[in-house]
């Protein structure tokens, strides 16, 4: 069964009835901000840029409310006309995207009407919040993109989770972090055993690893971690300032003082978009997800690709997986990847099966993520549950906005049976 | 009726009744086989964390009686399959249909929800309109919500998995927030707790002639009607050969003159409902009331349920009484021999990796097959 057909609905009809969803959508927001953002603003939204021992002090950005928000609804109002004429179509997805930012920011504004808001420290707690996200989209990535599908993402970044904190616990945090990825890239190896040697179906493979992972750390940890509390205490890895590069304003804290899973999951990301877009190695690893039978006809073993991509994406979930326990939270509870393994797999498509593109939207969950969370201290009318289900209403207007030009790997999920 | 035409008449049946050596092993020895693997491994994984034989043999003596041992034990095992299967069945209709619909939780918790506010809303309802009517409004609610998604797919082409994960998240937020404001949510009370189902929508205990405390109530007859639905739908309606058309080959459809948009809204929004229905069925038949996450997880566990019974409405019906039987025995695992009831979760793991993969069962116990057929 393939993940991906959107074959099954004609793609000019979406084309012509996105935009005018799109259209409408960017037209309801524009009466939003203005008729409760604008309205209600009185005074100035102050935006604290620096923190108070950083080494260059950037002053506040001071917006005043109102005017800001007549301005975003005047230019969403023009967006969403454009829309309805000819022509406006052909950049949807973008003016979306620049839609939605900008009534983010009229939001932002409001909320901090008459208070002052530290706008780094919230971009800053955003990065942090990708890191799993985005890593669980790089191995959804780097698994589709040899066409096997991984819904066991959640499984590997919870056995992750759980490992590393019992080895961090015991023999300190980069132990930790090596035996999660040893562990995260059996899942893999298993994955992989299951869908290229066994041919069981990709999904069903998925769904029972994460279902093994989920069966196997809860019952451990209360039946063994719950007696002997010494094997649930792993060290946390602080963050490391990059010598100068810490010191820039706003960036500086933002980039460049954060713990070693930030920089070890940018690297990936880095390594990940070389191997497969540069490399002759990872052009034969596309070619197995694009076309197997051709790249068969070519020497590449099929097999052995679709085995050392999946159990090296396994690791790299292992790795993002003890972010949970070693850099965040410092032990292991039940279930405490909450879901971003599957937060992943959107971030996966939406990013259209590219690395950046998964750290792009797996960017725009932290935000969201971070976002919920400090507006809590600013105290807005509105029910902060409604807060929360903003991001994943978001993403779904995201996604039904653009999907209509990314396209998986031809040969997803199909699994390869050499003649 | 000619000779030949009873010849293939006569065969037709026989295909039927007959199981032959290979059907036997696929369909019965590997699921079993399967089942007694897994537990083998989950005594090593007990065994690995501590636990000491001894516990063992009592775990898997409490797993036993737990699920089959009594009458009790049985109504248990039935009362937990009913909300696997219905749900199972709605999941197991969009893979027909060639949706991967994630969103079954969230179906689950808003129909459930909306079941109890009809079920304590209003008063003064004969039991045989009260009731019928809680239970529509979660088969409602969880179709409108599923057909979303649906209508999502159709009209822009959003991927469902996407779409139905985010609006699994969406609808346990929404949740929250109805548990914790006026009407839904207990009066007095600050914690979020729903009001209770009035005694009028309750769905009848059915075995209380037997013993007072049995717990199996009028929802397993729901379940198996949704079983006979679900078959009669798929394999002896038109848009049931619609939605197996579509799953196998969408284009083909199309150009069979199949209107794929309103396939996948129907198909999503039937799914939904029968999710829907089996929150309404947790909430008017065991528990009473809503509380955050009431669903214990039926809606991802149901996945498995569709996986394991291969799509097929019996098969569902079969998943779901062995998940059932493993969820009551593990109750009683956990009071009788103390292990921990997430083991129960690995071995449901273990369970479909293996009937997934036959040929890891065969390769494991080589002599237990016929040597025909060792490459399938």
């Amino acid at each position: 069964m393939a993940l991906v057909d959107t074959g099954a609905v004609k793609t000019a009809d979406i084309g012509r009835r996105q935009a005018l969803i799109v259209g409408w959508l960017l037209l309801g927001l524009a009466i939003l901000v203005a008729g409760v953002f604008g309205i209600e603003s009185q005074s100035v939204a102050t935006f604290r840029l620096s923190f108070p021992g950083d080494a260059f002090a950037v002053p506040s950005l001071i917006v005043p409310s109102a005017p800001y928000a007549y301005t975003v609804a005047a230019l969403l109002a023009f967006f969403g006309v454009r829309q309805f004429l000819r022509g406006g179509a052909r950049w949807s997805s973008w003016i979306l995207g620049i839609g939605l930012f900008l009534a983010v920011t009229a939001f932002l504004v409001w909320a901090t009407d008459g208070k002052s808001f530290s706008l780094t420290g919230m971009l800053q707690a955003t990065v942090v919040r990708a890191v799993p996200i985005a890593i669980g989209g790089l191995v959804g990535v780097l698994c589709e993109r040899v066409a096997v599908i991984n819904i066991g993402i959640e499984g590997m970044l919870l056995s992750g989770a759980f490992t590393g904190a019992v080895v961090g616990s015991l023999f300190g945090g980069v132990l930790g972090i090596a035996a999660a990825m040893v562990v995260g890239g059996l899942l893999g190896l298993l994955l992989a055993v299951l869908v290229v040697t066994y041919r069981v179906d990709q999904i069903v493979a998925g769904v029972a690893i994460n279902l093994f992972a989920l069966g196997l750390t809860s019952y451990v940890s209360s039946q063994v971690l719950t007696q002997y509390r010494f094997l649930n205490n792993a060290p946390v890895f602080r963050p490391l300032d990059i010598p100068y590069l810490s010191d820039l304003p706003i960036v500086g804290p933002i980039f460049f003082q954060q713990n070693i899973f930030v920089y070890g999951a940018a690297i990936l990301i880095a390594v990940s978009t070389y191997y497969l877009f540069y490399t002759r190695t990872g052009l034969r690893a596309r070619a197995v997800g694009e076309h197997p039978e051709a790249a068969d006809t070519l020497g590449i073993n099929v097999y052995r690709m679709r085995y050392v991509n999946v159990t090296v994406a396994g690791m790299i979930g292992g790795f993002g997986g003890a972010w949970f326990s070693l850099g965040s939270a410092g032990r292991f509870d039940d279930n405490m990847t909450g879901g971003r393994g599957f937060i992943g797999l959107a971030a996966m498509i939406f990013g259209r099966w590219h690395p950046v593109g998964a750290l792009m939207a797996a960017l725009v969950f932290g935000f969201a993520d971070s976002l919920q969370q400090k507006l809590a201290i600013l105290r807005t009318p509105i029910p902060s549950e409604f807060l929360a289900m903003a991001p994943y209403l978001a993403t779904i207007v995201l996604v039904a906005g653009i999907i209509g030009r990314a396209r998986p790997p031809a040969a997803d999920g199909k699994p390869y049976i050499r003649e | 009726m000619s000779k030949s035409r009873i010849d293939q008449l006569s065969q037709d049946v026989l295909k039927r009744v007959v199981v032959t050596r290979f059907a036997f092993e696929d369909l019965v020895l590997i699921p079993i086989l399967a089942v007694i693997i897994a537990l083998v491994l989950g005594g090593i994984i007990m065994f690995a964390t501590g636990v000491s034989l001894d516990a063992i043999q009592r775990a898997y003596v409490s797993l036993f009686v737990g699920s089959v041992g009594s009458i009790n034990a049985i109504s248990e095992t039935l009362t937990a399959a009913i909300p696997l299967t219905l749900c199972g069945l709605g999941i197991a209709l969009g893979f027909r249909a060639g949706l991967f619909n994630i969103g079954a939780e969230g179906q689950v918790l808003l129909g459930g929800v909306s079941a109890v506010f009809v079920g304590f809303y209003f008063t003064n309802l004969p039991a045989f309109v009260h009731l019928p009517l809680a239970l529509l409004a979660g088969i409602l609610v969880g179709g409108a919500w599923a057909s979303i998604a649906g209508w999502l797919r159709a009209a822009t082409g959003a991927h469902e998995v996407i779409t139905t994960i985010m609006l699994n998240l969406t609808a346990m937020r929404l949740l929250d927030y109805l548990l914790r404001n006026p009407p839904i949510q207990k009066a007095g009370r600050t914690d979020p707790i729903s009001e209770t189902v009035l005694s009028s929508a309750e769905l009848p205990r059915i075995l209380t002639w037997i013993d007072p405390t049995f717990r199996l109530h009028a929802g397993i007859l729901l379940a198996i009607a949704g079983v006979a639905f679900v078959y009669w739908l798929l394999y002896r309606t038109t848009l049931g050969f619609e939605f197996r058309a579509s799953g196998l080959n969408p284009n083909a459809a199309r150009y069979a003159g199949m209107r794929a948009g309103t396939i996948i809204v129907v198909a999503m929004a039937m799914a939904g409902a029968l999710a829907g229905l089996a929150g309404a069925n947790q909430v008017l038949g065991v528990l009473g009331r809503a509380s955050p996450n009431f669903s214990g997880g039926v809606g991802f566990d149901s996945i498995a349920v569709a996986l394991l019974g291969r799509s097929h409405p019996f098969g569902v019906l079969l998943a779901g009484l062995l998940f059932g039987a493993l969820q009551a025995g593990g109750r009683q695992m956990q009071v009788g021999a103390g292990v921990n009831i997430d083991l129960i979760a690995t071995i449901q793991a273990l369970i479909i990796i293996f009937i997934a993969a036959p040929m890891l069962v065969r390769a494991a116990l080589p002599w237990m097959f016929s040597k025909q057929r060792s490459g399938s």
